[in-house]
């Protein structure tokens, strides 16, 4: 059995939403409400879903990058939730994150070294040559060069800033990397060289990504298992093969058969869902997604149904499994 | 090819005027667009893609930009040389375009039926009150329930894919010969996608628009297009039928491109990755193109500009590997 790096349970945030004059609370936006899920060591476990669903805030949330409502995040047996700012700060030594826009999460102002570097003051490794030695290891790492040190962000393209990006994940040597949309911004054949880098990386390191991602090839490609999210809850989660062959979910069935698939020949007529995304301030009563769902049954309307095992490591929240 | 093509291409070069000099965004292209047909124009950020559709509606900012040599043939009109007088009565009557952004290209100031008949009274010279009935008959046709309501509404009571169905109702409410659809649902949710996908095709059929579809995605190109222009560095690679360029890929870079996205189908051990970075425009002067991150390369690439050459109904090829197949 492996051995269990990351633990989420009943993970919840709520964002206030206010109104009036006097800006008094009249109500939440759920953007997580009630995610439970597991990451193994040494696997990676994609997150996806539409906007709004709530798989970004999740990231963020894991990090205390944004408080949590409530739940509990156990991380290498310590309850995330529970640390203290300075231990939380600590902690981020493990815990990296990529984000999606490789222009927006560097600053023009520093060169790249610079970039590299601040991770390891903050957490204290005080001998300057010591950090010099580690940028110029990282560059070359992550297939950049170490002459690169020197410059700046915008004398790089898209695809070598991710790369810089990465290598700022990797100063701490983390055990844990969530990385947030990392290659959406990216054109395609250079957002296939950044996954393979990412894959290279693990095997080296030994990493464990959460990889959070609205494209679900990119999904399926990287991912060991991946958990599918709709109006801020997990509807079904589970090994990446299993998920692409046999998913459960309604939800997740619309998904994989909205992708357009690059065949001519395979030009299915398929069931196209129907209408908007409810907005997460205001979701549907029962199954947030009952309202466009084909299989909606009266239960939906009314009760909310739980992640429940449906076949051994194949989790869905669907009544249509709830016997 | 017997009958006559909508819209006709011919050697367009458009380049933008910089400190460093000129740089050709778009060199030498040419296509043809028939009645009904969906052409499908694929690349990466940077190709010219979308300063060809920008040309062809004349709407490249002057200066810096200039359409600097070719002609655009719409039914056998020269558009290059016509006048803005001229190509405002061209534009919205025989070409519409709906942009990537369905957000920034509606007024947020103005309600849905102000800007849809804005158009209509403009182009067809009707009253308000007719053009308010076209209108309203136009956003039914796209799909929109409550088409009364709406025209009342303003775009950010309206979710992303309402928006791009009225941004579409729109384009073709003064029945366009062509309609030019730039990365249409780059910004959508994939259930969005595809539902605003196959609309397209539906109005399509229906009203026999001819559409040119720009995009990146490959998989769009499979789902809507009958013919595909694979661009690269502000030159066409390749032209093929959409099951020629997926079954039959000649070019270099276009087997590189169909191998480096990841598959839902399938799961393949490594992704192939394409070496280097997309050139900036200008950089590359001499030669082919992609001769720097091909892995064919010959000696010829680096000093010669192949052309494109024929290989077979409509499949044309910018490679010095297929040279054989005659020249065009």
């Amino acid at each position: 059995m492996a051995e269990v790096l990351l633990k989420v349970d009943n993970l919840k945030k709520y964002f206030p939403l206010t109104g009036g004059i006097f800006g008094k609370k009249i109500g939440d936006v759920k953007a997580v409400d009630d995610v439970s899920f597991y990451v193994n060591k040494g696997e990676t476990l994609g997150l996806v879903g539409e906007s709004g669903c709530g798989k970004s805030t999740t990231g963020r949330v894991l990090m205390r990058l944004l408080e949590p409502t409530a739940g509990t995040v156990e991380f290498d047996g310590k309850d995330l939730t529970k640390l203290k700012a300075e231990e939380m700060r600590q902690m981020r030594k493990e815990i990296q994150m990529v984000f999606q826009d490789p222009f927006a999460s560097l600053n023009p102002r520093h060169t790249v070294e610079k970039i590299l570097e601040e991770p390891l003051i903050v957490h204290g490794i005080k001998d300057k040559d010591e950090r010099k030695r580690r940028v110029k290891e990282m560059l070359e790492v992550v297939g950049l060069n170490s002459y690169h040190a020197k410059r700046y962000p915008h004398q790089f393209s898209g695809g070598q800033r991710q790369r810089i990006g990465i290598a700022r994940a990797l100063m701490t040597k983390p055990k844990l990397i969530i990385a947030d949309e990392p290659v959406s911004a990216l054109d395609v054949s250079i957002q296939s060289q950044v996954l393979n880098l990412l894959e290279d990386l693990q095997k080296e390191f030994q990493l464990t990504y959460i990889f959070i991602a609205h494209d679900l090839g990119v999904v399926k490609h990287i991912s060991d298992r991946v958990g599918v999210m709709y109006l801020g809850r997990l509807v079904e989660i589970t090994e990446s093969e299993k998920l692409y062959e046999k998913p459960l979910h309604p939800y997740t069935k619309a998904l994989l058969a909205s992708i357009p698939i690059p065949d001519p020949d395979l030009k299915q007529e398929r069931e196209l869902l129907k209408g908007d995304l409810p907005s997460p301030s205001d979701p549907p009563q029962g199954c947030a997604f009952h309202t466009r769902c084909g299989d909606c049954m009266e239960i939906c309307k009314v009760t909310r149904p739980e992640l429940v095992e449906v076949e051994p490591g194949h989790y869905a929240a669907c009544h249509l499994y709830n016997k | 090819m017997t009958q006559a093509p909508v819209l006709d291409v011919k050697e367009l070069r458009t380049s933008f005027i910089s400190s460093d000099g000129e740089i050709p965004a778009v060199d030498n292209i040419s296509f043809a667009v028939n009645k009904g047909e969906i052409l499908g124009i694929v690349g990466e950020s940077g190709c010219g893609k979308s300063v060809t559709s920008l040309s062809i509606m004349k709407l490249i900012p002057q200066p810096p930009g200039k359409i600097v040599g070719g002609e655009i043939l719409l039914n056998g009109e020269d558009l290059v040389p016509a006048t803005e007088k001229r190509m405002r009565q061209i534009r919205g009557n025989d070409i519409a375009m709906i942009f990537q952004e369905p957000m920034t290209s509606l007024n947020p100031l103005f309600t849905i039926g102000n800007q849809l008949v804005e158009g209509i009274i403009l182009h067809k010279k009707v009253s308000k009150k007719a053009a308010v009935k076209i209108g309203v008959e136009m956003l039914k046709l796209v799909g929109l329930p409550r088409a009364e309501q709406i025209m009342k509404e303003f775009p950010h009571q309206l979710s992303g894919g309402m928006r791009q169905r009225v941004m579409i109702a729109m384009a073709l409410s003064c029945d366009p010969k062509l309609l030019i659809a730039d990365e249409p649902t780059t910004a959508l949710d994939v259930t969005i996608q595809a539902q605003i996908l196959s609309l397209m095709k539906d109005l399509n059929k229906k009203l026999d628009t001819a559409i040119i579809m720009i995009t990146h995605d490959l998989g769009v190109v499979a789902e809507v297009c009958q013919r595909v222009l694979v661009m690269y560095a502000g030159k066409v690679v390749e032209e093929a039928s959409v099951s020629e360029i997926f079954k039959n890929p000649k070019h270099p870079y276009t087997i590189g491109l169909l191998q480096s996205v990841p598959d839902v189908r399938e799961k393949k051990e490594r992704l192939y990755s394409i070496p280097g970075n997309v050139p900036r425009p200008g950089t590359i002067t001499t030669g082919c193109r992609f001769a720097a991150r091909c892995d064919k390369v010959q000696e010829r690439c680096l000093t010669e500009d192949p052309e494109l050459y024929k290989q077979g109904d409509g499949h044309y090829v910018r490679c010095f590997l297929h040279a054989s197949g005659g020249e065009i």
